[in-house]
């Protein structure tokens, strides 16, 4: 077999899809909260995307994206058997539960599921800790991996912003509740659009529980070579690809991270209209 | 009188991204190795000792083939420093011809003959059972490569980007440095058997110490591709760039072709270039050709700029801007984040300093530029990627590997090399380093 041949592709919701594909070194390598970094043809941008998981005996990895703009949809038309063009991971480092942990609150929004899924899967798994999930979405046709996740962890909340599946309100709400039915955590890791990690980061702070998050800033090479996705860390200029992508939020400046990742949002706009 | 090439006409060139020097025609080249003395002067400011008076000789007597077989003895790159080295702080600058201020331009005739034969010398590849890694694929590893393979050596090359090449493919554009000219020399490097494993990033997808499982010696060739910053405010507004970053998504991921190409570069109005390098004439020139009007600024003098004096004389052709003696302590942001201006310091000079460059000091009076974006090249360290994922390899404060003579590192069966060893350099010395390195390896291993 060769390296990056997709093995399984999955359609899991609207415009989202699931690739498992060969890649023995990234199998082998990951830990959970890293990323890679892949091409489609050659004219094609570098996209990174987070390492959903591994199978290491298969060596095989799992992506999940959804379709936003150019090269994800070029990404959903491969089929199994095809190649990814390129691919470089694992990129960035793993991140770690603090030891003495013992109840953690996951929330993740919109695509942040994704990147939340390795983490659910390890802690549950692995550490056999508490851990809560809240799950949030803009309606139901857009969640993803809920029935995964709901097999593994605990407590799964559903919240959506039309209330057409769960509860209706936004992850926050969903962290109230959860602490309103008694529930207390020593622990949060929140993955999803910016705005939503920057209001549960705004929430944490004031409930006084530490709080991490995995960026998502517009990045080229993932090795630390280019600065295009530096971004103000407490006084400090981190690069997310290198130093991160997960982090304190409490250090993070969310605008600062805002503002960077809207630089091209006018040539990503005349690139792609849509499934042509 | 000195024979200069022609070059592409400004007001054409600064619309397109093809070489601005067009190279010698086969008279002018002719012409211009006739006026050498053959004294042989120049041989010790050339890194890698290329014996030029006897390629400029046969280039004299119309043997092209001749001169380049001799110029191949000792660099595997011709093309490419033909075409980047800083010959008038290295070869041209020994020439005895240079105190009449008329070097012979020995640059110009190595890229014409290496031009010319794009055929390569092939030949038996003893078999010797042995294998060696290389990681990172610029000028340093590919020579490495070339010199390793020769003596029989089974080579990989690891390369964490999607293109071989290192800065030759994503640091220096094609209008210096075409990329045809870097698929030739890869291509003939995969001619010889050398393998090349690309999206390979050491420390991540792969370890140091698998790698030495399966190959017998490893040479660490990453190259100095951390850009440093201003560390002033404003630096990270929306409009400043990192030259790396500018650099890259013209040159590998060729963003002045959007949208045929997919990654996006802003086409800005007013840019400031702040550095007196090589990076920063390559930023400078890009801005221009994608339609800005362009101002460098560089704290010292312009005799100070560590740039070739060629890219100097092009970017003030090109109606680049230099402003010098002005010290960045402020880029200035609208209320979104955007880059509206730059603040600058006055600089005044204050004698000489030990390297015979200029020494400056603050005035305390300040003014600003207008500016859309700002692009910052003022020096990059070396890559950490190895450092941080290799156990007991010794570096040392700015990043650089530590070698011995032999440029051994710490590790055993580990060597070192290039811009990862001397911080960011040039061409020559980072080959130089390889083949010397290549040496050790090939007489060890
Ligand atoms: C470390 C990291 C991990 C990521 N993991 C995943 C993942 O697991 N699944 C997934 O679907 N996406 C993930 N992303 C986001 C993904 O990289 C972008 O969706 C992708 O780059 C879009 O490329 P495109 O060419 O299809 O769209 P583009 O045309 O480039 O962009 C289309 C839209 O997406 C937005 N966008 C562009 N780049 C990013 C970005 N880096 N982050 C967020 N929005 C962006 C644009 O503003 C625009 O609105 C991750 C990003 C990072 C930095
Ligand atoms: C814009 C620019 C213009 C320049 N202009 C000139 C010029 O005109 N003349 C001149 O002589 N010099 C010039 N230089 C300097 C010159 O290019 C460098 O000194 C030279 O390229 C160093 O060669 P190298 O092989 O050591 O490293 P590099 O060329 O930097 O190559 C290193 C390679 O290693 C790869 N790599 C890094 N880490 C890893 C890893 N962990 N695993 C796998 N691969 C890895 C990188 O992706 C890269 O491809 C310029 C530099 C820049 C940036
Ligand atoms: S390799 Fe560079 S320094 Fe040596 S002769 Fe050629 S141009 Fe001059
Ligand atoms: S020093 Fe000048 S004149 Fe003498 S051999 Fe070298 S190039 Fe020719
Ligand atoms: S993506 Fe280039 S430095 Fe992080």
């Amino acid at each position: 077999m060769e390296r990056n041949e997709i093995r399984i592709k999955e359609k899991i919701a609207e415009n989202t899809y699931s690739f498992w594909f060969y890649h023995p070194e990234i199998a082998k390598h990951f830990s959970a909260g890293q990323f890679l970094i892949l091409r489609v043809v050659k004219e094609g941008e570098r996209i990174p995307l987070t390492i959903a998981d591994v199978d290491i005996e298969k060596k095989l990895v799992r992506i999940i994206f959804q379709v936003v703009g150019e090269t994800t949809y070029l990404l959903s038309k491969l089929n199994v058997n095809d190649i990814i063009l390129d691919v470089l991971g694992p990129l960035g480092h793993g991140f770690e539960i603090p030891d003495g942990t013992k109840s953690v609150l996951l929330v993740g929004g919109g695509l942040g599921i994704a990147p939340l899924f390795p983490k659910i899967k390890e802690i549950s798994i692995n550490h056999k800790l508490k851990a809560d999930v809240i799950l949030g979405a803009r309606s139901k046709d857009l969640f993803i991996l809920v029935d995964e996740i709901s097999k593994i962890a605990s407590n799964v909340y559903l919240f959506t912003d039309d209330g057409s599946s769960g509860h209706k309100g936004l992850v926050t709400d969903g962290i109230n509740f959860a602490i309103s039915n008694n529930n207390k955590y020593d622990f949060c890791i929140a993955i999803g659009p910016i705005l939503m990690m920057k209001a549960v980061t705004e929430l944490t702070k004031k409930l006084n529980i530490p709080t991490y998050v995995s960026l998502n800033p517009i990045m080229i090479d993932g090795t630390g070579m280019c600065g295009g996705c530096r971004f103000l860390y407490g006084n400090e200029v981190k690069f997310a690809c290198v130093d991160g992508p997960v982090f304190n939020a409490f250090k993070v400046n969310f605008d600062d991270l805002i503002q960077r990742n809207r630089q091209y949002r006018e040539q990503e706009c005349q690139l792609f209209k849509g499934d042509k | 009188m000195r024979v200069e090439p022609k070059m592409q006409d400004p007001e054409i060139r600064i619309n397109n991204f093809e070489e601005v020097n067009l190279g010698y025609t086969e008279e002018e080249a002719i012409a211009e190795a006739q006026r050498c003395r053959l004294c042989g002067a120049c041989v010790k400011g050339c890194p890698v000792g290329i014996d030029i008076p006897a390629f400029v000789n046969s280039i004299a007597k119309g043997k092209f083939r001749q001169a380049i077989d001799i110029i191949r003895q000792f660099s595997v790159l011709p093309a490419v420093c033909g075409r980047v080295c800083p010959q008038e702080n290295q070869c041209e600058k020994e020439c005895i011809l240079s105190r009449k201020g008329e070097p012979i331009n020995i640059g110009a005739l190595e890229r014409f003959v290496a031009d010319r034969f794009n055929e390569k010398e092939k030949f038996d590849i003893p078999k010797i059972g042995k294998s060696a890694g290389i990681i990172g694929s610029g000028p340093a590893g590919l020579t490495a490569a070339y010199e390793l393979r020769k003596a029989g050596f089974d080579v990989t090359i690891y390369e964490s980007l999607h293109a071989a090449g290192g800065v030759l493919r994503y640091g220096i554009p094609n209008f210096r440095l075409p990329d045809k000219i870097i698929d030739r020399e890869i291509d003939y490097l995969l001619s010889l058997g050398v393998k090349i494993q690309l999206n390979f990033l050491v420390g991540k997808t792969v370890y140091i110490n698998e790698l030495l499982e399966i190959h017998n010696g490893l040479l660490i060739t990453t190259g100095a591709g951390l850009p440093s910053r201003l560390n002033v405010p404003g630096e990270n507004g929306v409009g400043v760039f990192l030259a790396n970053e500018f650099l890259t998504r013209i040159n590998l991921m060729h963003a002045y072709d959007f949208p045929l190409y997919h990654t996006p570069i802003k086409k800005f109005t007013r840019v400031i270039v702040v550095g007196g390098g090589n990076v920063a004439m390559d930023s400078a020139r890009v801005a221009r050709r994608l339609g800005a009007d362009v101002t460098i600024v560089y704290r010292r003098e312009e005799e100070d700029m560590p740039a070739r004096k060629e890219e100097r004389l092009h970017a003030k052709e090109e109606g680049i801007k230099f402003m010098t003696l002005a010290n960045p302590v402020e880029i200035l942001l609208d209320e979104y984040k955007n880059v509206k201006g730059i603040k600058l310091e006055k600089m005044k000079v204050a004698g000489k300093g030990l390297d015979g460059r200029n020494k400056i000091e603050g005035t305390l009076e300040y003014f600003t530029l207008d500016a859309d974006a700002v692009i910052t090249a003022i020096g990059q360290t070396p890559n950490r990627i190895i450092q941080e994922n290799v156990k007991g390899l010794n570096f040392d404060s700015h990043g650089r590997v530590i070698v011995d003579e032999n440029l051994r590192t710490s590790l055993n069966r580990v060597w070192a090399a290039g811009d990862i060893v001397t911080g960011a350099a040039t061409v020559i010395l980072a080959m130089g380093e390889a083949k010397r390195a290549a040496a050790d390896m090939i007489k060890t291993l």
